[in-house]
């Protein structure tokens, strides 16, 4: 019996709040579906052609009836939406403290670097019980991370930054699916979570190659790639210094103001044009095409990581 | 009210008059009067561009069943068997792009709603017949278009066309199927015009806003969403077709485009065009329940204004195909409160259709039989619709089967059995003869169990977490995989039948005479075929719809039972 | 063929599926103010995709804006309002049954069709010596130039939309001018002057839009 399963595995704490709401609606409809179907039923049969059955008066509709099959499903379905948006907001909210994982989608295959600098493909493993908060992008079209047994799904697009985050409750391997319809190979896009007991999960983290963490491979892009020519203390160009940016207010040239954000900065490194910095000329060239969406991240992990600095006086 | 029952009791006097006269071919009527095939192809009579229209529609609902078949045959094993994944891609696309406009948006409101609205209300045509033919050429050049796209190597973007897949990185005939969707639109708009205008300008003396049949309100309601929305798919996409040939940066945001504008201007287009699928069989059910349980439809005015609210919100929730795209949280909020809402009307629908029922004499006929398989089918579509709606339960189930079967539900289980319910009933007045009914019930019942084996367990897919567009797939789903094929081969023949005996019984049916199933509605007091402009005389009309009398018909045997 | 004198009856004009003029004269009328509202959500696309970028690459927009000729702009602008003008006194004429005047009015909206289109002309001319035209030579000096390159992909496909229903217009005017001369909008025929009027009226607002929008954008 096991082939005629009808629900995925509940892996993590979303899943069961999801299920709940799946259960609810499904009772919801069971309902609906004999306050329906039955009548029709029961009047098939009596009201048949040729049965003896009472048909003086029919009634051609009355305004109160008409009125409770309106206003009550209305009121019904504005319950179920606060239940189901409370969920969805926390779908949606990325706790603090959580394990980092930087994501990049491709035509077909899921990169994954974790914050300790151990790369993956196609395959996530994960520490159970511990919250995991991803970043992710797509350095083409526009694909979709998806763990059922999470109940977890966000689209990754070129260009911008998503999130998704999810507290595994069960160890096991699961599916990683990318949901969206990203060509040829879409259903070869596909991978495994594997949640993992934490001393496993720091024994793997261990295992293999070593590499550098990812705050780390963003100091070295920083230095190597030039950005530290301008952007510090003792540059001869007029740049912003980046320590104690990360997450702060930040006035521009045109008088808005704009979060300095992991956008903010993708969008700084890729279109310095697009928003400048109040009091700064627009000088810095444009580093598309120059990094790749690894090497942008990490650089973001690095100013992220110095965004708690005080800023050194000049 | 007591006026409107002696109104009543003299517009049936009008019906039986008709009646009296039962078996009778109209030997001089439109179909007769002129021969060749120019006079088809340059014909202004709404009846005639409705067949062609109904030849049309059917030839690409043929070749995307093709494309169905092949992908449940494919999806039978979880590894590829039959063809590789870029064929299978091309035929889901073909599947949907031909299925969304070339069949079921023009299937009730070209066919059915223009063989029967201008009659139904009275006319002798509708009010730009011109435009009504050329709408039908520049749908073939569209459906041409679109078909050499096909035969030059296919599309395999999906129907949706999502960006930046479709303008930078697809190798396909993108350019040609956009063009072709592009030029299907126009018809469309041109068909929505002439159907605002025909319903405002052309109704007979008597016809009052609240004594049209449903079915009329529905195309009306179908028509104000054909003219609003379909400019902004048109304009799409252009769009698209200009990022990709000239590389000028609106979608891709490698180019300094925004990949989510797309989607937010597609579904603004997209979903008010599902209604435009669901209305206008909506219409055809509230017709066919009267007849056939000879009842007066229970709450006309919020059967109609349902149509209108449906029309009127159904341009407020395109939001909800976006919940995991990156749209904001609050947005997703609004557009899931709105989705929600825009089920309302649809249940009130459903309610008064059950409550039609009540104190009816019922007829099970085979017009019947769809009318309600299309009252089951769509009432679980509608449900699980609300579970889509539902914020944190889309995010798992958003691009899964759980979505196709959904929309299957409600465009398949709505939609085509509303159309076959519709093409039944009319087709005594469309050919002057009877289909065969037993044949015509047992295909009802076949569509109906191959259908619901088809689609059902696609929910439980949906839900294992199966995406959609795979062509291969893990092990574990298989068994639900074999399950709807095995429905699908159902379903087909549930499809197949009624082409067999409609050709059949278009010579060699029994004579149906001008009102075979003792209906109210305009279109049933004229002969059958009708003559070429209709009537013999522009009737009057004194009373409500649907004045039938259960008690006085409860023995009523209709001609064909 | 009908002239001025003939005695040919309202009827003559009425389709075989309207009962009377009336009817055919209110359904043609309806038809057209829906199918103008169609070509607002048609252009209203165009105009969304502007909006947003305008937003997002609100300063580049302004320097780009600011290139535009507002001259030959704002000299269209009171072009296309006199021949709405125009064509407002055309449809009194063919209500008047004033067929010299309405043939003239005709002549003179289709000739201010044409000035625009060719003021339209020479200021493209311009843009493409300015290297302002994308892909063709496009040059740009200040920061941003692919977002600039976008906002004139923008202005080019909004006004050669446009232009195009300006051509379309001129067409339908000549068309129109011809028929009256042959005296084919006498005796109360003057529905189909009416409603190509409010086609023309309709590319005139748009154009009314479309100016303040791409030339005067940030105009201080």
């Amino acid at each position: 019996m096991d082939q005629f399963r009808l629900f995925p595995p509940q892996a993590s704490t979303t899943s069961h709040e999801v299920d709940a709401l799946f259960f609810a609606l499904t009772l919801i409809s069971l309902f609906f579906m004999a306050v329906i179907f039955l009548p029709i039923i029961f009047f098939s049969v009596k009201y048949r052609r040729g049965s003896s059955a009472d048909r003086s008066n029919p009634s051609s509709g009355s305004f109160w009836i008409e009125s409770g099959w309106t206003v009550g499903p209305m009121f019904l379905s504005l319950g179920l939406f606060a239940w189901s948006a409370l969920v969805y907001f926390r779908i949606e909210r990325r706790p603090a403290n959580a394990i980092e994982v930087q994501v990049v989608g491709k035509q077909w295959m899921w990169k994954l670097q974790h914050a300790e600098g151990k790369r993956e493909i196609n395959e996530l493993h994960v520490p159970v019980n511990t919250t995991v908060a991803m970043t992710m992008t797509s350095q083409d079209v526009i694909h979709s991370f998806f763990v059922p047994a999470f109940r977890v799904k966000q689209d990754v697009v070129p260009g911008r930054y998503t999130g998704i985050w999810f507290k595994a409750t069960r160890t096991g391997e699961y599916h990683l699916f990318c949901a969206q319809y990203c060509g040829t190979q879409h259903s070869q896009m596909v991978g495994r979570v594997v949640v993992m007991e934490p001393t496993a999960y720091e024994r793997w983290l261990k295992s293999g190659e070593l590499s550098e963490s990812v705050v780390l491979a963003g100091e070295r892009l920083f230095h190597d790639r030039g950005c530290s020519g301008c952007h510090s203390p003792n540059s001869q160009f007029h740049a912003p210094l980046l320590q104690g940016l990360y997450r702060k207010p930040l006035p521009l040239a045109d008088g808005t103001m704009a979060k300095a954000d992991d956008q903010y900065l993708r969008d700084s490194i890729l279109q310095p044009a697009k928003q400048i910095t109040a009091g700064y000329p627009n000088i810095m060239p444009s580093f598309a095409g120059h990094l790749s969406e690894e090497e942008i991240m990490q650089l973001i992990a690095y100013l992220k990581y110095i965004g708690d600095q005080a800023p050194p006086s000049p | 009210m007591n006026n409107a029952t002696s109104e009543a009791d003299s517009m049936k006097s009008a019906t039986e008059v008709i009646v009296d006269r039962p078996g009778e071919f109209a030997r001089e009527n439109y179909l007769s009067i002129h021969h060749g095939v120019k006079a088809w192809l340059l014909t202004k009579d709404h009846k005639r561009i409705g067949l062609l229209y109904l030849g049309t529609i059917l030839s690409f609902f043929v070749i995307a069943s093709v494309a169905a078949a092949l992908m449940r045959i494919e999806l039978l094993t979880p590894q590829p068997k039959l063809v590789t994944s870029e064929t299978y891609n091309k035929l889901f696309t073909i599947h949907g792009v031909l299925m969304v406009w070339f069949f079921l948006i023009p299937s009730i409101p070209t066919v059915l709603g223009n063989f029967v609205l201008p009659m139904m209300i009275g006319a002798r045509d509708v009010a730009f017949p011109k435009l009504n033919l050329m709408s039908w050429y520049i749908f073939v050049a569209g459906g041409a278009l679109a078909l050499w796209s096909l035969i030059h190597g296919g599309v395999d973007t999906g129907w949706t066309f999502y960006t930046p897949y479709s303008t930078t990185y697809a190798n396909t005939h993108v350019i040609s199927m956009a063009a072709g969707v592009f030029v299907a639109g126009f018809s469309t708009i041109v068909t929505g015009i002439n159907f605002i205008v025909t319903t405002h300008k052309m109704r007979a003396p008597g016809l009052t806003w609240f004594r049209l049949p449903l079915f009329v309100w529905s195309l009306y309601a179908t028509s104000l969403i054909m003219v609003l929305a379909t400019p902004v798919l048109a304009i799409t996409l252009a769009l698209i077709s200009v990022e990709r040939f000239w590389g000028v940066g609106i979608f891709d945001p490698k180019l300094g485009g925004d990949p989510v504008l797309f989607q937010h201007m597609f579904w603004f287009y997209s979903h008010p065009a599902v209604y435009i699928m669901i209305l206008p069989g909506m219409g055809v059910i509230s017709e066919l329940i009267t007849c056939f349980s000879r009842k007066q439809i229970y709450g006309y005015v919020w059967v109609g204004s349902a149509s209108m609210a449906i029309a009127i919100l159904g341009f407020l929730v395109w939001g909800h195909h976006m919940f995991v795209s990156s749209q904001s949280v609050y947005a997703g909020m609004v557009f899931s409160i709105l989705s929600f809402l825009v089920a309302v009307p649809s249940g009130i629908k459903v309610f008064n259709w059950t409550a039609t029922l009540r104190k009816g004499s019922i007829h099970f006929a085979t017009p019947m039989l769809y009318a309600l398989g299309f009252i089951g089918l769509f009432t679980i579509g509608g449900l699980t619709g609300l579970f889509l709606a539902a914020l944190a339960v889309d995010v798992h189930v958003h691009d899964t089967y759980f979505v196709i079967a959904h929309f299957h539900y409600i465009m398949v289980g709505g939609m085509v059995m509303a159309f076959m319910g519709g093409l039944h009933y009319w087709w005594p007045k469309i050919s002057g003869r009877l289909y065969p009914e037993f044949a015509g019930k047992l295909a009802a019942m076949i569509t109906f169990i191959g259908f619901n084996l088809t689609f059902f367990p696609q929910f439980i897919l949906g839900y294992l977490g199966q995406p959609r567009r795979y062509h291969i797939y893990p092990p574990e789903f298989q068994i639900y995989h074999v399950l709807s094929t095995a429905g699908a081969s159902i379903l087909g023949i549930g499809y197949l039948m009624p082409l067999i005996y409609f050709i059949w019984a278009w010579r060699h049916g029994r004579v149906a005479g001008p009102n075979p199933w003792r209906a109210t509605g305009l279109e049933w007091q004229t002969t059958s075929p009708p003559p070429e402009h209709n009537f013999e005389e522009t009737p009057i009309v004194t009373g409500p719809p649907y004045s039938y009398s259960p008690e006085k018909d409860a023995d009523l045997n209709l001609a064909s039972l | 063929m009908p002239t001025l004198t003939s005695p040919v009856s309202e009827d003559a004009f009425v389709g075989q599926q309207f009962d009377d003029i009336e009817q055919q004269r209110d359904a043609a009328k309806l038809g057209m103010w829906i199918f103008l509202a169609t070509e607002v959500l048609f252009f209203g696309g165009l105009f969304l995709g502007y909006t947003i970028y305008r937003f997002t690459y609100g300063h580049v927009f302004v320097e780009a804006s600011h290139k535009l000729d507002v001259v030959i702009g704002g000299t269209n602008t009171a072009v296309l309002l006199v021949s709405s003008l125009l064509m407002a006194f055309a449809v009194r004429a063919s209500k008047l049954d004033q067929r010299r005047m309405l043939t003239g009015l005709l002549l003179g909206t289709a000739l201010l069709g044409c000035v625009f289109m060719s003021l339209k002309g020479v200021e493209y001319h311009k843009d493409y010596t300015d290297h302002l035209v994308p892909r063709m030579g496009f040059k740009w000096e200040g920061a941003d130039p692919g977002n600039a390159e976008l906002f004139y992909w923008i202005y080019f496909a909004m006004t050669g939309l446009h232009a195009i229903h300006v051509t379309v217009g001129i067409g339908i005017m000549l068309v129109l001018a011809l028929l009256a001369w042959l005296g084919k909008f006498s005796r109360g025929n003057h529905n189909t002057v009416e409603i190509a009027g409010l086609y023309w009226h309709f590319v005139d607002i748009v154009w009314c839009f479309l100016f303040p929008l791409l030339y005067l954008v940030g105009h201080r």
